[in-house]
């Protein structure tokens, strides 16, 4: 009995002065991520890469890829190790997504996520874990608004923010369509809710009228009652910035209800993919969507898309792969700036140091345009433009390349 | 008489009667509000009406799978979404071959019937399997083991669809024939819907008087009714429990033809939602009875439909329609807390359960 107390006492100590050790030579507030020689950094994804929004964060994980392949698979001749969960654009996936990446202590930064619904809940549960994430197409205004709260002090984002998007869809549809009327639909996401109300305020002010602002639920089919609702209003535009399955089924039905024959329809860079045109059918054609002007892009995106249909033997799926290209880009330029290199070859990565290098980015050169955070984490050059579906590119379940009108 | 009036309803039925009286209070003041407002023409309420039964007759012929399975085993098939989206997500793939080479347009007819014949075929071979494999070893044991099995079942059958055809989502095409719409007494209606709730109307006729005129049927009713009895008299219980879940399973398999040309999205998940839909309507009818279920799934796509715009425009509820689900349960706390056995269901809750 004695000997067994004895032996609890010293193994107390000896356990008492390691982590008294470990924490005193923590220089990093938030800790440090060790990496031995050989062995790799690791770098996780949370993306939307399986269910109807799969296009979304498949588009992104290939630019992802396509970074780390440019960079030679190496960071400070360490290999770059990619990981990575689904998030299935719901807070509910967003949530679990970020608690499984937060249980891995090798993770030393994320990229991700997808759809601003999986961030909402996810960012905080991330940066607990001293893990900060830049995300390649959250859009939602909330993200990197002031009022935030210190939960999110990890995330930046290379996504444009859709005070912009939201403002270039009202002045194209009041002052390159001319309509006075308009209705909006969004599915309860952070990112339709908040995109639409943008829209609709940006619209009021310009003079015309919002007829009403409807919601569906993203699971739902049947559009055909709420789209007779809001023909009760007479609206001349829809404007529904929402995400593939649910917006395939208001383009397929919108036509079949009573006095919306005529309407004029608008989606966002959320269904402007592919997908949603197989989803839609025909009934795309002559629609409209917002998204980053690929035009406006810089030189490299030409190297990137040849790259991609290299790679891959198709073109991008979705508006977001450069975006995330540029994400990554910027990962791991922060991480050469602050990993410290050990005699034995090792590296060590200070997770409150990566994540002030991160928002200290300013001036990176990248294909969406020069990233420069500011101190919410908003880090992109935003260029949106509308472009409108044809019968061709729907045939051919392509993405139409040249914009139809630019606010710029 | 005071104690007899004691007896007989308990603090809590009173409660209940409270909040379902309230409830339809509501209803009834938003339904005012509402047509007083005088925002929907008669037209409108006529598009509700049959949006709502093309919805609500799909629900009816899932929920038929649902409530007849109770009947003879009373337990609940959680895996009936499942088959109700293995067929038309297989015949999807006959669809497809069908419109790249031409024949869609040219034979629309035979092709619409030969997508219904394999979408039903695997939805009953479906439905058989898991009969046989997964419920038949369980048949005596205790009633909640099914019922876990039923969810496992659930699960591993939309991971083998994903396996097997992917996680994203297929298209249907276009039925050119299926497009546009009729004028029929002044009333304009989709063709689509029209087509669909004629088809399943003829469905239901036809599975009802198969399971009411026919010897299977008597047999299928008399297990139902008393398995060891009718083992005794010479019934095949075994046999007629497979013919049970063989005839819910081509109901649900044609219903998912139907989805499809209604909605044309097919994906593994796509039978979560409309089988919960659907086992409501089978609880709300009055679960082990046919035509309640029947009933039940037409009510509820009515709500759905109607509901939103009719109980909660007049409230001043915004967007009400991403309320329609709310509606439909509702819907059922009401039935459940005046009628516990449902609108059609028998006292089923004493005599078997």
């Amino acid at each position: 009995m004695k000997r067994t107390f004895a032996l609890v006492l010293a193994l107390t100590f000896v356990i008492g002065i390691a982590v008294f050790a470990s924490n005193a030579q923590a220089a990093d507030p938030l800790g440090d991520v060790k990496i031995k020689k050989d062995e790799p950094i690791h770098i996780a994804y949370w993306f939307v890469v399986a269910g109807p929004d799969a296009s979304l964060g498949e588009d992104t994980k290939r630019g992802v890829e396509i970074a780390v392949d440019d960079k030679g698979g190496k960071i400070l001749g360490h290999p770059i190790k990619l990981s990575g969960q689904d998030t299935g654009c719901n807070a509910e996936g967003g949530q679990a997504a970020a608690t499984k990446l937060a249980s891995d202590p090798t993770i030393v930064a994320a990229i991700g996520s997808n759809c601003s619904s999986e961030a909402k809940p996810g960012v905080p549960i991330l940066w607990k874990a001293g893990i900060a994430t830049v995300s390649p197409s959250n859009t939602a205004p909330y993200l990197t608004d002031p009022k935030r709260g210190p939960e999110y002090d990890g995330y930046l984002r290379t996504a444009h923010n859709d005070k912009v998007q939201g403002a270039v869809a009202a002045q194209f549809a009041f002052k390159k369509l001319g309509v006075k009327k308009a209705a909006t639909i969004h599915d309860g996401s952070v990112y339709a809710e908040q995109l639409q109300a943008v829209f609709a305020e940006e619209f009021k002010k310009l003079g015309g009228t919002i007829t009403s602002q409807e919601a569906v639920a993203p699971t739902d089919t049947d559009m055909r009652p709420v789209l007779t609702k809001i023909a009760t209003g007479k609206p001349e535009f829809i404007y529904y910035p929402i995400f593939i399955a649910a917006a395939g089924h208001i383009t397929r039905q919108v036509k079949e209800v009573t006095g919306l024959e005529k309407t004029n329809l608008m989606s966002a860079d959320g269904a402007f993919s592919p997908d949603f045109y197989k989803a839609a059918g025909e009934t795309a054609v002559g629609m409209f969507h917002s998204s980053p002007d690929f035009s406006a892009f810089a030189g490299g995106y030409k190297d990137f898309l040849a790259k991609h249909q290299k790679k891959y033997g198709e073109k991008p799926i979705a508006p977001f792969h450069a975006h995330a290209y540029d994400a990554a880009t910027m990962v791991f330029a922060a991480i050469e700036k602050v990993a410290v290199k050990g005699k034995d070859g090792s590296l060590t990565i200070g997770r409150k140091a990566l994540r002030d290098a991160l928002y200290a980015t300013k001036g990176l050169k990248g294909l969406t345009g020069t990233l420069n955070c500011d101190k919410f984490g908003d880090c992109a050059d935003p260029r949106i433009a509308v472009y409108q579906q044809t019968a061709e590119n729907i045939k051919k379940l392509e993405n139409p390349q040249v914009p139809f009108w630019k606010p710029y | 008489m005071g104690q007899r009036f004691h007896g007989r309803f308990s603090p809590t039925d009173i409660v209940m009667w409270l909040i379902g009286g309230g409830l339809i209070f509501l209803a009834i003041w938003g339904a005012i509000a509402t047509l007083s407002a005088g925002v929907y023409s008669a037209r409108h309420w006529i598009d509700f009406v049959i949006f709502g039964l093309a919805q609500g007759s799909i629900y009816a012929l899932i929920a038929t799978g649902y409530t007849m399975v109770y009947g003879v085993l009373r337990m609940i098939n959680f895996a009936h979404s499942e088959v109700f989206m293995s067929g038309p997500y297989t015949a999807y793939f006959v669809a497809a071959a069908f419109y790249r080479s031409g024949f869609l347009d040219a034979h629309p007819i035979v092709s619409l019937l030969f997508i219904f014949i394999v979408s039903m075929a695997i939805s009953t071979g479906i439905a058989f399997a898991l009969e046989r494999v997964a419920y038949r070893p369980l048949r005596n044991a205790p009633r909640l083991v099914p019922l876990i099995t039923a969810i496992g079942a659930s699960f591993f059958l939309q991971y083998t669809f994903r396996g097997l055809y992917g996680s994203g989502f297929q298209a249907y095409p276009v039925f050119k024939m299926l497009e546009g719409h009729w004028t029929i007494l002044g009333i304009r209606i989709l063709r689509f819907q029209l087509v669909v709730i004629l088809a399943a109307v003829l469905l239901m006729l036809a599975l009802y008087s198969f399971v009411m005129r026919t010897r299977i049927g008597k047999a299928i009713r008399a297990v139902s009714e008393d398995k060891e009895a009718s083992a005794l008299m010479g019934i095949d219980v075994d046999k007629m429990i497979s013919m049970t879940f063989v005839i819910g399973g081509a109901a649900a398999g044609a219903a998912g033809v139907l989805y499809a040309v209604m909605f044309k999205q097919v994906h593994f998940f796509m039978g979560f939602i409309p089988g919960i839909k659907a086992f409501t309507a089978a609880v709300l009818g009055g679960i082990g009875n046919i035509p309640g279920a029947m009933l039940g799934g037409i009510f509820l796509g009515l709500m759905e439909s109607i509901g939103p715009s009719l109980f909660l425009d007049g409230l001043g509820i915004v967007a009400p329609y991403q309320l329609k689900d709310a509606i439909a349960f509702t819907m059922l706390v009401l039935v459940l807390i005046f009628r516990p056995t449902g609108i059609l269901g028998e006292r089923l809750a004493v005599k078997k359960a």
